[in-house]
């Protein structure tokens, strides 16, 4: 049992032992040996992001070759002092305050076809969180087809519907689709925090649940 | 065959690109999975669907 001292950091064991007590001891263990991969950290793959390493996962890959700019901020985990810098070193440097004790690993390349199974290889679970419907096909694809990978996607999640109408389903054998399906970005129905963190939210409930070896939706 | 989990009846042997375009999919966007495998984008055009087969259509929309 710690006790917290206003103003006073805890040390790295005792830290650690206080997240550990969050979760059941067989839980704690299970997530820290995850390993998950989060492709694109706009308004979804940001907040999965911090969402993983709140509950402990202990290695995590960010994804992205974009920098922060103000019209991220209507959605996507990054504040004022993070214009102009890329979004993996902006997400790192938060989830390093967040949780330090989980690995963070960056990659700083736009993915393709070619360099998938080079940026994916060590993560057997890959978010994909990415803007445009043609990189979304394509590293679903590239994935299913390379590699045994299972993989958590997105699609539609825009405007202002019922977040009641945002589901999971597992398409495919190694395929989860979060979303409502059907509601793309576009004039009228832009994307805004509270349907896209639904969403987010619903990946990485989908990883957390894969990582404890749980397969149904 | 069955498609999405509904039962449509082929007439005849289609290739999966062309089914996809008659049932107006932007081919862009998909993913298809065939009795349980992936198909390979690069085999759309080759790989012919027969009325027994059973087949996922995943398409994208766009927003992250």
């Amino acid at each position: 049992m710690h006790i917290i001292k206003k103003g006073v950091m805890p040390n790295d064991d005792e830290y650690e032992s206080m997240m550990a007590a969050r979760h059941t001891p067989g839980i704690h263990k299970k997530l820290k040996e995850g390993k998950v991969a989060i492709a694109g950290l706009g308004g979804l793959g940001s907040n999965i992001s911090v969402m993983l390493a709140r509950i402990g996962v202990g290695k995590l890959l960010l994804v992205d070759f974009d920098v922060v700019e103000p019209s991220n901020l209507n959605r996507q985990h990054y504040d004022l002092t993070h214009l102009g810098m890329l979004k993996t070193d902006a997400l790192k440097n938060q989830l390093n305050k967040i949780n330090p004790f989980i690995e963070t690993e960056t990659c700083n390349l736009k993915v393709t076809e070619e360099n998938v199974m080079m940026i994916f290889n060590d993560y057997p679970i890959v978010c994909e969180a990415f803007d445009n419907p043609q990189y979304k096909a394509m590293l679903v694809n590239a994935l299913l087809e390379q590699g045994e990978k299972r993989i958590v996607a997105a699609s539609g999640m825009a405007g202002f519907d019922s977040a009641n109408n945002i589901k999971t389903k597992q398409r495919f054998k190694n395929l989860y689709i979060c979303g409502d399906f059907k509601t793309p970005a576009q004039e009228g129905t832009g994307l805004m925090a509270p349907r896209v963190g639904v969403c987010a939210a619903h990946q990485a409930n989908m990883v957390l649940r894969l990582l404890l070896n749980i397969e149904k939706a | 065959m069955i498609v999405n989990g509904k039962e449509i009846v082929l007439q005849k042997e289609i290739s999966i690109m062309d089914f996809l375009k008659k049932q107006g999919y932007d081919t862009t966007k998909v993913a298809v999975e065939k009795n349980g495998d992936i198909v390979s984008r690069k085999k759309f055009e080759t790989e012919i669907l027969l009325d027994i087969d059973k087949i996922e259509i995943v398409c994208f929309v766009g927003g992250g």
